[in-house]
């Protein structure tokens, strides 16, 4: 065989798979990249005031977010409270009546779409239907768009964890005679448990980082809210404002808002994955 | 005839398992050396020791010599690359690759730069022929390997092989998932490759082994617990346990 | 009879549940449905007022009142087309590095890695983008770029750091964990006995990934490109920060330039006229049903894979 091929033919290979080894440190640069600078411009800008303190007026320096990281912690709760309890009751369904059924394969479909569909169209269709109805931008209307964004990512986790629960599991607990109800409440979730709490802390870490969904929904706020018919701040719409705004002050601050954003869905990312989810080998 | 292959004092360890202990054998030249014993019992193990592939996945380790050609092909650095075109190997399945007929067995040759058409042609017609598979398939060398049968596939996997020319063809339980008559058919060709290649091969099925065979070893628990001419191991066998194997009393 | 009331219940109990959880399922299909409804009703008096025009004129004139969609349209096509360019052979080799490379205790931690990629929050990629990566980009780069390659028209511009192409870059960042990840699990479900034949007959472990592992999984892969291509569609708040926010076309990737998701952040909330807002709003319905059909086809992809694959006959 000619050598100088054979040798071309190593030569391809050790170059092909160094790109490969180069190709994965381009990426884990990427990410040390922009977490070094989210942390040492962010934790800069973090002072007390910044957690306790409402924003100073436009120009003046000091102030705080407190009543944006009060508003991301409001609309992620609502968001939670009924995109969980309804997605995994969407899972259930696909998991445990639907099986094979076209309704079930069509379920799953859109969901899987809807998944990683632009959440911006989102905020346009809850303002069409709730906020321009309603008279104005609104805590709620947030809540609703974090929850249609949250919705199909439960139901696939919900029904994939659920999958896993052997059938034997089922039919011992059916064979006691206990209604299908609940065996499905009292033994499948309790099986799933684990599963359903990483699907539903990824979920969270998910649409709490969501921004253009709440351009148009809950809009901005300057000062404290908890009401939910009125516009709420959020600390990913006040990045947005703050960044794009000709102040320093602003820009710091959008910087220490980028860093506790950061920290919290990193870290529940992080805790799903490894502490909750020792799960399937995913 | 001479030894093509001898292996002295082999071990094998899956990261802490001892798969292999202290195996020696001989593979004589242009015979077929037949590999039987019960599920586990490292005959696999064994064969893929002969063309290294065991160095694919990580924690592996061999000790001993295997002496191929008067070269042990253990020793670090070797060329395995070289060794694999030397000691071809036939699966337990049906392997085709994604690609037509025709590529399938031009795969090994394109690899290494025979890019003439008509040599690569004559070679793929050559490798059929010889893998009894050219009359079924000469009409549609460029459709898709997958269309074929399983025992047409896994002639077209050995005539895939012998296309890059080798000298050892390692054959592991190359029938476990055919039917009897493809069976028959890669049982013939296996005394046709006899001519002019050495042949390895595990089997499960003792008929097999005492049909086609001119060697057999007879391995149990990674051991080597008879080696011998085929007609010896079945008709007199010399070893209690292998006796107890190949009259089907366990196994 | 108290065992006999216990049944009644029982049975109702099943009838609820089922209900309640079959009323959710459906109300994926509903909402969907009706996202697309509301869309289209919204988008009417557009629709109305310029037909077909909408989507090949480029006038975006809220004081005229004249409005086209084809710069959105056209910034947010060659954005995400720059992002695949990008992507796909770093997501590939990700991919490959994670499957057949990597020695067993890195293997976890570089995934984990790949996977937070896609865990930061778009607007951090904007903001990092806007304000590190930009004005790198801006000194170091793009000067360099266009005095070496411009004779090219597509890098042509001036060196702002914001643009077309740093946009799609942000972008090939952003769907890189996902291309690589979907490449990653199809490669993962390619027999090894067929990647042991390859290496059976000589080849080497670049030979057997391109010439076997690829051709294998070949309709997997396509759809993990075209599911990072749906990603990159509908990407806002990266893009709205990086692409430079003005409504126009050029052919130089270095300008700046608009797409459909950023014209939406910009100015949905500021539109007051109505048919200002009903533009916008068939902007994002043409959005939602570019991305719903590049999805639509990156899921049949990878399923016709999944169910194909391992024993394709």
């Amino acid at each position: 065989m000619p050598n100088f091929l054979y040798t071309r033919r190593k030569i391809t290979n050790y170059a092909a798979l160094g790109a490969s080894l180069l190709s994965a440190a381009f990426g884990v640069a990427f990410l040390v990249w922009i977490l070094k600078d989210v942390l040492v411009m962010g934790a800069g800008a973090l002072s007390p005031a910044f957690f306790t303190e409402l924003p100073a007026p436009p120009g003046e320096a000091g102030g705080g977010l407190a009543n944006a990281i009060g508003g991301t912690l409001l609309l992620t709760v609502i968001a939670t409270a009924i995109g969980v309890p309804s997605g995994i009751l969407a899972g259930t369904y696909l998991s445990e009546y639907g099986r094979g059924s076209r309704l079930a394969s069509a379920v799953r479909f859109i969901a899987d779409i809807l998944v990683s569909a632009p959440s911006i169209v989102i905020g346009i269709f809850v303002y069409a239907i709730i906020v321009r109805p309603s008279g104005g931008f609104s805590a709620i209307a947030g809540a609703v768009a974090l929850a249609i964004i949250m919705l199909p990512v439960v139901i696939r986790t919900a029904e994939e964890v659920l999958k896993l629960v052997p059938d034997a599991t089922r039919e011992a607990a059916l064979a006691l005679g206990a209604p299908h109800w609940k065996v499905t409440v009292f033994v499948v979730y309790r099986g799933a448990a684990r599963g359903i709490t990483t699907g539903v802390m990824l979920a969270v870490a998910r649409v709490s980082g969501e921004t253009a969904p709440l351009l148009f929904t809950s809009f901005n706020n300057s000062f404290w809210n908890w009401k939910l018919n009125e516009p709420v701040s959020t600390l990913t719409v006040a990045i947005f404002n703050y960044a794009m705004g000709p102040y320093d002050d602003w820009h710091a601050k959008a910087w220490g808002a980028a860093f506790l954003i950061t920290a919290a869905v990193l870290f529940v990312t992080v805790t799903a994955r490894l502490v909750v989810g020792r799960r399937h080998g995913g | 005839m001479g030894e093509k292959i001898t292996i002295k004092r082999l071990n094998f360890f899956y990261g802490p398992k001892h798969a292999l202990k202290n195996v020696n054998l001989a593979v004589g030249d242009r015979e077929i050396t037949a590999l039987i014993g019960p599920s586990g019992c490292g005959k696999t193990t064994f064969l893929r020791c002969l063309n290294r592939m065991h160095d694919l996945y990580p924690g592996n380790r061999y000790e001993g010599e295997i002496i191929l050609d008067g070269a042990d092909i253990l020793l670090p650095g070797l060329d395995l690359i070289k060794l694999r075109s030397k000691v071809g190997m036939v699966f337990q399945k049906p392997t085709p690759f994604p690609m037509s007929i025709f590529d399938n067995i031009a795969f090994g040759l394109k690899l290494n730069g025979r890019r003439d058409r008509r040599d690569a042609a004559a070679r793929v017609e050559a490798a059929l022929k010889v893998s009894a598979l050219w009359d079924e398939t000469k009409d549609r060398l460029h459709e898709p390997a997958l269309a074929l049968s399983g025992g047409q596939q896994q002639r077209l996997c050995i005539a895939r092989a012998i296309a890059v020319e080798p000298e050892v063809i390692l054959m592991d339980e190359p029938c476990s998932a055919l039917d009897p008559v493809a069976t028959a058919k890669i049982e013939d060709l296996m005394s046709e490759l006899k001519r002019n290649y050495t042949v390895v091969i595990v089997t499960h099925n003792m008929q097999q082994a005492a049909r086609v065979s001119d060697r057999t070893g007879f391995f149990m628990m990674g051991e080597v617990m008879e080696f011998g001419p085929t007609r010896k191991i079945f008709t007199a066998p010399a070893n209690k346990l292998t006796e107890d194997y190949i009259t089907g009393r366990f196994g | 009879m108290p065992f006999l009331d216990r049944h009644k219940a029982d049975k109702i109990g099943d009838a609820l549940f089922k209900g309640v959880s079959f009323f959710f399922a459906v109300s994926v299909i509903v909402l969907s449905c009706l996202l697309f409804a509301v869309l289209l009703w919204e988008a009417i008096p557009a629709l109305r007022a310029f037909g077909l025009r909408f989507l090949y004129t480029s006038a975006w004139d809220p004081v005229r009142s004249v409005f086209g969609a084809l710069p959105a349209i056209y910034g947010t096509v060659v954005s995400s087309i720059i992002a695949v360019v990008i992507a796909v052979p770093i997501s590939l080799g990700i991919a490959i590095f994670l499957t057949e490379l990597s020695p067993a205790w890195l293997c976890g931690p570089a995934g984990m890695a790949i996977e937070l990629l896609a865990a930061i929050p778009s607007i951090i990629y904007g903001m990092w983008g806007l304000f590190v990566f930009a004005p790198l980009l801006a000194s170091r780069v793009e000067p360099f770029i266009i005095e070496r390659l411009g004779f090219i028209p597509i890098f042509r511009g001036a060196p702002l750091g914001i643009g077309m192409l740093p946009a799609g870059f942000i972008l090939a960042i952003m769907i890189i964990p996902f291309i690589s990840s979907v490449a990653r699990d199809v490669f993962r479900m390619t027999p090894p006995m067929l990647k042991e034949s390859g290496y059976a007959v000589g080849a080497t472990r670049w030979e057997v990934i391109r010439r076997i592992v690829m051709p294998f999984t070949k309709s997997g892969l396509f759809g993990a490109v075209i599911l990072g291509l749906g990603r990159a569609l509908g990407e806002t708040m990266a893009v709205t920060f990086l692409i430079g926010n003005s409504y126009g076309m050029s052919a130089g990737l270095l300008n700046p330039a608009t797409s459909i998701s950023a014209t939406l952040a910009n100015e949905f909330t500021e539109a007051v006229d109505a048919v200002h807002i009903s533009s916008l709003v068939a902007l994002g319905l043409i959005l939602f049903v570019i991305t719903f059909i590049v999805l639509a086809g990156a899921k049949l992809l990878i399923k016709r894979f999944s169910l194909a694959g391992g024993g394709r006959a």
